[in-house]
């Protein structure tokens, strides 16, 4: 098994508009201009968090699944 | 090519080619801007050294222009500071665009309260002779010998033989220790057969110098480092410029992967990249080259009596200045140490210190440059969109402002948590860090405390008196020892009040004490040094 962190939810039961907010960002779009959207938004998710250790844990987690 | 008016330094019959000796523990490979460094900094410690380099001029092309606050401050104690200073141009702000507007600016110095700016821009073959000046200043300690390539070397243990080939035959001299200062291309490390490994970046970049009167930054002739993404005049690549004295321009331009060098170098294929930069403004072009840049170093420094400082032992992309700026660093740390091992003062241990502390160095600046480059060349579409979105967002988000990355300037590397430093919470300035200069009395503070290990009290803190340890009090009065006032409070604000910082001879802070008790500095002193802890009989 790679390495990964499992989890919890953090979503305080607003995962589902959660979800449709991310696909609605994306309605429309080329695939190229969806690929720019989702380099924008990992950029700027990584500002928010601001911990290096805590987006790179991140990075690892979703990393993992690629191995 | 360039106009720059060399001076061809002679050959002159050394006494080995008529069966004499030269007795000097010290022998340096090359003559560039480190080795020169080294032989002064030795012989301002009385320790005397033969220089060879095979050739008989400085260096040919400007190549490094951009020499940082530290090594100007290391420079100042070499004796070529205030010359570097007075004729170089001194900046501090960056600004980067994408396309034509302006997305991110730093200013690398934003106080005042010292004696050298963060950057003077001086081309390298102004440097070079400055230091040869100095070098011939000690012409009982500095034995320069052009045209004497050094062709082979024998470490024996107890000292290297030489092997040198020269106009008049060749010879072998013997001295304790060979400082390969030879250079990106390190004969001395192909024939020792290291390995010099790290990372080969595939584009070429153009390097070029121009003259010319009216200044290509426009209205204002602005000393400042001006960094494209993008531009208008050179599209989809990046583009850099840089002012020198004399009205020479540098201009860095990235070429497409897989550029022929030979072409673009030609006069040809550079007369129209230039004039859409600088429009119909007459110029000449000084001097041009075209480069591939690598990251890599050597895996140790020392191998027994060869050691290895500069380009030899690590080599860098401009970007971010960290070349010449870093080797000069190896001088800082390497010359006393050197000195003090040669002179018996320390054992033979603390030159494995060097290794180790610029290493580290060299690490910290292959890890920056490495990361520059990269950004100003996507290696993947993955890599180019990253890039081109944080460009955009630049614009207006301050966030992307800092990631963006057109080279991170070279500055002081700290040594904290190495085994010389005695580990101290007590001061504001951490063990390891470099000297931070400040107005003291008349001087500086840099002038007081570089060369020698040096005690310093800040505010009223009385100093013990400690062989081979120097006092020097800042804000206070005593007849023990020399005291400066500090009349605009830049000292004790960067130093804090009441604390007292041992200093190493190459400026970085060995030890922060509240309360100096000789015993205390002693400790610090002979840990700086390198010495085995010494047993008092009280033990
Ligand atoms: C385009 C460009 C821009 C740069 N810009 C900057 C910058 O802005 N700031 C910065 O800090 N650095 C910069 N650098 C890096 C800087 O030029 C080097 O780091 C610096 O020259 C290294 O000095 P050195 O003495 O180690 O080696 P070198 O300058 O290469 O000197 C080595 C010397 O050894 C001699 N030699 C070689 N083999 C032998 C032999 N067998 N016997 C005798 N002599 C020998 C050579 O002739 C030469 O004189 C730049 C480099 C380039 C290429």
């Amino acid at each position: 098994m790679p390495e990964r962190t499992i989890h919890a939810s953090g979503f305080a039961g607003r995962g589902d508009d959660i979800y449709a907010a991310l696909l609605k960002a994306h309605e429309g779009l080329t695939e190229a201009e969806s690929h720019a959207l989702n380099a924008r938004l990992v950029l700027l998710m990584a500002n928010r968090i601001g911990d290096a250790d805590t987006v790179s844990d991140l990075l690892k987690t979703a990393r993992s699944y690629a191995e | 090519m360039t106009a720059y008016a060399y001076t061809e330094q002679p050959f002159v019959r050394p006494p080995e080619l008529d069966g004499g000796k030269t007795e000097a523990p010290v022998a340096i490979v090359g003559a560039g801007p480190i080795g020169l460094a080294m032989a002064i900094d030795l012989a301002q410690r009385g320790v005397a050294s033969v220089l060879f380099d095979d050739n008989n001029v400085v260096s040919v092309g400007s190549r490094a222009i951009c020499w940082a606050k530290r090594t100007l401050e290391i420079f100042d104690r070499l004796g070529v500071g205030e010359r570097m200073l007075e004729k170089g141009v001194t900046w501090k702000v960056g600004r980067n665009f994408h396309g034509t507007e302006q997305v991110y600016a730093f200013d690398l110095l934003p106080e005042d309260g010292h004696k050298y700016p963060a950057f003077v821009n001086l081309q390298q073959y102004y440097v070079e002779d400055y230091l040869l000046d100095r070098a011939r200043e000690f012409p009982d300690l500095i034995d320069i010998r052009f045209l004497s390539k050094v062709t082979d070397h024998e470490d024996r243990g107890e000292g290297v033989r030489v092997t040198v080939e020269t106009p008049e035959g060749p010879y072998t001299l013997d001295a304790d220790y060979m400082l390969a200062c030879d250079g990106a291309n390190s004969p001395t490390r192909t024939r020792m057969g290291l390995d010099f490994s790290g990372q080969t970046f595939e584009e070429r970049f153009l390097i070029c110098d121009i003259e010319m009167e009216e200044s290509p930054f426009g209205d204002r002739d602005t000393p400042e480092r001006w960094f494209w993404f993008d531009p208008p005049f050179h599209p989809g690549k990046s583009a850099l410029l840089h002012k020198q004295p004399d009205n020479i321009y540098r201009i860095d331009l990235q070429l497409d992967t897989g550029a022929d060098p030979e072409a673009e170098g030609t006069e040809d294929r550079v007369l129209p990249r230039i004039r859409a930069i600088v429009g119909d403004k007459p110029f000449r072009i000084d001097w041009l080259s075209v480069y591939r840049f690598r990251c890599m170093m050597l895996e140790r420094f020392v191998h027994g009596r060869v050691i290895f400082a500069g380009d030899s032992a690590h080599v860098v992309s401009p970007f971010g200045a960290r070349g010449g700026n870093g080797g000069i660093q190896d001088v800082d740390n390497l010359g006393w140490k050197l000195a003090a091992v040669v002179t018996g003062e320390a054992p033979r241990a603390l030159i494995d210190s060097y290794d180790e502390e610029r290493r580290h160095g060299a690490e910290e600046n292959i890890l920056n440059s490495a990361r520059a480059t990269g950004f100003m060349t996507p290696k993947s579409p993955i890599e180019a969109l990253f890039r081109s979105e944080t460009l955009r967002m630049a614009h207006d988000q301050p966030f992307a402002r800092e990631l963006i990355n057109s080279g991170r300037l070279s500055r002081p590397c700290s040594l904290a948590g190495f085994p010389l430093q005695t580990d101290s919470a007590s001061g504001q300035v951490r063990p390891g860090t470099a000297i931070i200069d400040a107005p003291v009395g008349d001087t500086w503070l840099i002038s007081l405390v570089q060369g020698a290990l040096t005690l310093v009290g800040f505010g009223g803190v009385r100093l013990p008196d400690v062989e081979g340890v120097r006092r020097i009090g800042i804000a206070q009065r005593t007849d023990d020892y020399p005291c400066f006032g500090d009349m605009e409070g830049y000292a004790l604000g960067r130093y804090g009040m009441g604390k007292a910082y041992l200093f190493r001879p190459d400026g970085h802070v060995a030890a922060v004490f509240a309360t100096p008790t000789a015993a205390g500095v002693a400790a610090a002193r002979d840990r700086a040094l390198g010495r085995k802890p010494v047993l008092t009989e009280a033990v």
